[in-house]
């Protein structure tokens, strides 16, 4: 049965009061009602504050201008990288919030708790949802935006204005999600939100469909970012930079962009099936007429596998960096950590089955699945020992990036054993959606792709902005989150093969209580560490004066992002560098011509600003929008307006600007003139407001 | 007067290169017809059983996907390294996705069948 | 003449087009790249008719609502479009008059569009005798390979009139050279599709 039949209007589509998140606690004031609806409402408040705020700010500063012309319409991989991290760190906020709410119910949930199970389902939907879609994929396609075209000795990606488009269609997705907080509920079908409960007979609200819009703006997004940093990689490289000479992170980049192109059409077929099952009546995944649950779970997971690997890629290729760095030492084993990326990358693909051992096909299909996700550990294996042997007689900092690849080993190779424990299917079907994977998939994600994407923030953060963050509210923060992660997640396991099931909002085995309140615990150290990051951040900019390093190399960087000012000048490069081995930079500090003037300096050229960013983020959140809500006119005019708005670009033709040699050169001679006025620093002072981002070069391991 | 002697050459070798990829196209819509027209032909026409006639469509098929590829794209081994490895890692890839789809629904159907419901 | 190494798929303009044929590469291989996740999307919809021929429902299956006739016709129409493109791609490369370089285009539309019509026709009638998606699982997926086909060609139609305004505004410079070798580059895989279309769906659906 399709739900298009049901609507309360021709102009606003199934909008009304009851949409709204007090609705429901007045029409009905119960207990339940009362604090679910004061939850909801509260949460509700924050979004709508938070927007409040924000446009007072900018108004109150006069800062509109500077947003449009600076930001939103920037072409610039650098601007567009911090924007995404800026999605990212908002959205981890909430997601936090809602992660430390299921932990607060579960702690009282013997016998009930205090959330309803439809708030509680929507808790969990969200989380997921977010911190995959709308934290982690933002906060690896920021970092990667920032850094590879630098790495890789470029001025920007291949097509700058689709980098826009892409941060346009993710910001639209992530605001389709943060409205579901404001207007209507969001879907209580998991992340991955199985049909037939998805279905419109079993789910008719708005739910599943802000669910399927939001995934949909936002792997759009995502399979244009993946053909961009591909065919940069492939094209823009400098002269001399082959791809055995590339630093370690831009060939995970470059993996991670491969597995974004080839993971998200099943995904956007999977949700386009279900949309049109719920919208239209089709029978793709419904229980009669010759309909197939299996088929979306087959989808879904032939994304959602290499999904995970595109998280966890881009984390590793962030921890050769750091662990390289502060070892001062050469990565260990290039060549295999090559090899391992891409066995990983082709593998990821082969694997996907193990997602749903227990739905019934074969126990021949079942083992072949089975092996090949063993044997996609051993790449990962390969990778760690590589990092152990970095760091050997190397000579470790512990800075903040350092700190957080020192939680990620130990913590991910327990997360990957466990992840070895569930390949097998004798062991699944025991802990298949208990607990137990819940603790696995966790210790594989928050020790490796979000301690991963912390230490680049830290890392890279000098680089970006001109000054370094405060080292002790980071500690603090690193040591935090280990730990809080440790506590919340570790007594999972247990409560898994004790029999708790995932996504339980109640259970009456009391022996689950003290394990319950561990876990509880561990998220508050959770919410602890994010409070830490943001007082992190105001501290930092409040001394940001004494903490400057603009001569760009604050720890005697490798790659060539370091080798120039701290922010960089707009178009990277004064001049293209020529490229001669591994740790690019690294080789020029050694030979002695890292910081020459060139002979001559060439007008550049750069990408006009584009409005097609902002533009296509307002006709896709508006398009999305009208469709969760039946509001045909708005989901007809925004469509037209899409197409017309590509047709229009398409007519562009002016859409390139100069930057004059004289200009060139005046920012490169102030920079080299900083560098000449700075003092180098010994890594041992490389934390203290002494640092200004000069670097006395220390041969690998040798103190000067 | 060298230079007009090059001028006509370089016209020349252009002429010839053009009537060289106009024959590609040519050859390219020949065989595609051919490839076409006999399993419509066996289809329509011919009575032959059931599953060999199946892999004889599925070889046409192949066959001409390989046609166009060839005559009307121009992909061959003249590539750069890049274009080669995508069309292939994208083979690969597609052929996993597919044959895991139908080996995994088949076996599903196999021993999850609900008895027939209207 | 030696033949240099291609830069990208498709008619190469070559170094008779000057830097025109150096921008096109970064184009072309990206746009390349877009066509093989378009391809993985199709697989995708693919594998979900092969496994769902089955799932008829008691409704009509392949043999009740498929026209070997109709198919033909639009298989033929289908690849002496792409022929016609072809031929367009050359007036552009060799640089003939725009008169012919906008005829052969015209004549790809006609014979897309004509593609369309027929295919339209198709479905209707396959409405009419009850063969509707909300049917059967079968049906759901058959009508979201073919017509996703259609519209992809649909979207071609579109492009090819807005790359005919831009020449007539722009003439043939830079951006709208790569907008003809990029739909060239569409419209050929559209038609390789169409092959995996009529065999897969039509062929064996009505072995």
């Amino acid at each position: 049965m399709s739900i298009a039949a049901v609507s309360t209007g021709p102009f606003l589509g199934r909008l009304s009061l009851d949409s709204l998140p007090f609705w429901q606690m007045l029409q009905h004031p119960t207990e339940n009602n009362i604090i679910n609806g004061c939850i909801a409402t509260g949460a509700a408040s924050m979004v709508v504050i938070g927007a409040i705020v924000t446009i007072a700010l900018l108004t109150k500063y006069r800062k509109w201008g500077v947003l449009w012309s600076e930001w939103l319409t920037s072409p610039d991989h650098k601007k567009i990288g911090i924007m995404y991290v800026v999605i990212a760190f908002v959205m981890l906020a909430r997601a936090l919030i809602e992660a430390a709410l299921m932990r607060g119910q579960q702690a009282f949930g013997l016998g009930g708790g205090f959330l309803s199970p439809d708030h509680f389902a929507q808790l969990f939907s969200t989380h997921g949802t977010i911190m995959i879609f709308f934290m982690a994929m933002p906060f690896l396609t920021g970092i990667i935006n920032y850094v590879m075209p630098m790495q890789i000795g470029a001025r920007d990606v291949s097509f700058p204005v689709l980098n826009s488009i892409s941060l346009g269609l993710t910001a639209a997705g992530a605001a389709l999600v943060m409205i579901s907080l404001v207007i209507g509920k969001f879907s209580t079908g998991g992340w991955f939100g199985y049909p037939p409960y998805t279905e419109a007979n079993f789910s008719p609200g708005v739910g599943p469909d802000y669910w399927i819009w939001s995934l949909s703006l936002a792997s759009l997004g995502s399979t244009f970012t993946g053909i961009n940093f591909a065919v940069t990689i492939y094209k823009e490289r400098a002269p001399g930079m082959k791809l055995m000479r590339l630093p370690m992170f831009t060939w995970t980049a470059l993996c991670t962009a491969i597995l974004m192109i080839f993971a998200m059409p099943p995904l956007t077929v999977a949700t386009a099936q279900l949309a049109l099952d719920r919208y239209l009546g089709f029978h793709y995944f419904t229980n009669a007429l010759g309909g197939n649950m299996m088929h979306f779970a087959n989808l879904f997971w032939l994304f959602g596998h290499p999904e995970v690997y595109i998280l966890i890629l881009p984390a590793f290729g962030v921890y050769s960096e750091v662990i390289s760095t502060f070892s001062g030492k050469v990565l260990y084993g290039y060549r295999s950590l090559v090899a391992a990326t891409m066995a990983i990358g082709v593998l990821s693909f082969t694997v996907w089955l193990h997602h749903f051992f227990t739905m019934g096909q074969s126990a021949n299909i079942n083992a072949v699945f089975g092996i090949a996700s063993m044997l996609i550990g051993i790449p990962t294996g390969v990778k760690i020992y590589d990092w152990m042997l970095t760091m050997f007689r190397g000579r470790v900092r512990f800075t903040v990036p350092m700190v957080y690849s020192l939680g990620f080993i130990p913590l991910f190779v327990l997360g990957g054993m466990s992840g070895i424990l569930l390949a097998n299917p004798t062991v699944d079907y025991q802990v298949h959606n208990t607990v137990f994977l819940v603790a696995h998939f966790h210790n594989v994600a928050v020790p490796g792709v979000l301690f991963g994407m912390l230490a680049a923030y830290h890392f890279w953060f000098p680089k970006a902005f001109g000054f370094r963050l405060n080292e002790r509210w980071g500690i603090f923060s690193a040591l935090c989150w280990i730990f809080g992660f440790m506590l919340a997640f570790f007594p999972l396991y247990a409560l898994g093969i004790m029999g708790l099931p995932r996504r339980t909002v109640a259970y009456t085995e009391p022996s689950y209580v003290p394990l319950e309140w561990v876990a509880f615990l561990g998220a508050l150290l959770i919410l602890a560490a994010l409070a830490g990051l943001l007082v992190q951040l105001w501290v930092s900019i409040k001394h940001r004066d004494e903490n400057r390093v603009f001569a760009g190399d604050p720890w005697d960087g490798r790659s060539l992002e370091w080798s120039m000012s701290a922010p960089p000048p707009e178009y990277n490069f004064a001049v293209i560098p020529v490229v001669r081995g591994r740790d690019a930079f690294t080789m020029a500090k050694e030979e002695g011509v890292a910081f020459q003037p060139p002979d001559a300096y060439e007008n550049i050229e750069l990408p006009q600003n584009s409005a097609m960013g902002p533009v296509i983020a307002a006709i896709g959140f508006a398009l999305a929008f009208g469709l969760v809500w039946h509001i045909w006119w708005m989901v007809i005019l925004f469509f037209v307006a899409a197409v017309a708005t590509m047709i229009v670009r398409g007519f562009a033709r002016d859409t390139t600007r100069i930057v004059t040699a004289g200009e060139v050169r005046q920012e490169h001679r102030r920079w080299l003139g900083a560098v000449a006025a700075a003092t180098a620093i010994s890594r041992a002072q490389e934390r203290e407001p002494a640092n200004a981002g000069l670097a006395v070069h220390e041969s690998d391991g040798v103190v000067p | 007067m060298s230079e007009q002697g090059d001028n006509c050459s370089d016209q020349l070798a252009l002429e010839q290169q053009e009537r060289r990829e106009f024959r590609s196209y040519v050859w390219g819509i020949g065989l595609a017809l051919l490839l076409t027209l006999v399993p419509f032909a066996l289809v329509h026409w011919v009575g032959i059983p059931r599953v060999p006639l199946l892999i004889v469509i599925g070889a046409f098929a192949l066959v001409q996907m390989l046609v166009h590829f060839r005559f009307f794209l121009h992909i061959g081994f003249k590539q750069k390294r890049e274009d080669l490895q995508l069309i292939l890692f994208s083979t690969l890839l597609l052929t996993i996705m597919v044959a895991g789809t139908i080996w995994i629904m088949a076996s599903l159907a196999l021993r999850m069948t609900m008895p027939a419901s209207p | 003449m030696s033949q240099e190494v291609m830069k990208h798929p498709g008619l190469n303009l070559g170094p008779t087009h000057g830097k025109d044929n150096e921008a096109a590469e970064r184009m072309m291989f990206g746009f390349w790249v877009f066509m093989m996740s378009d391809a993985i999307l199709f697989g995708m919809v693919f594998a979900t008719y092969v496994t769902s021929i089955h799932a008829t429902a008691g409704g009509p299956g392949p043999h009740d609502l498929y026209d070997i006739k109709s198919a033909f016709i639009e298989t033929m129409l289908l690849l002496t479009s792409s022929f016609a493109f072809g031929m367009a791609s050359l007036a552009l490369k060799y640089k003939h008059s725009k008169t012919r370089l906008i005829g052969w285009l015209a004549v790809t539309l006609v014979l897309g569009v004509s593609f369309l019509g027929f295919e339209l026709h198709d479905l209707i009638t396959m409405f009419a005798k009850g063969g509707v998606p909300t049917r059967s699982g079968y049906l759901s997926a058959f009508f979201d390979l073919v017509p996703l086909h259609g519209l992809h060609v649909t979207a071609a139609c579109i492009w090819l009139v807005c790359l005919a305004g831009q020449i007539a505004r722009y003439g043939l410079d830079t951006k709208t050279k790569l907008g003809i070798m990029r739909l060239a580059l569409f419209w050929h895989f559209l038609d390789i599709v169409w092959i995996a279309i009529f065999s897969v769906v039509y062929l064996a659906g009505l072995t």
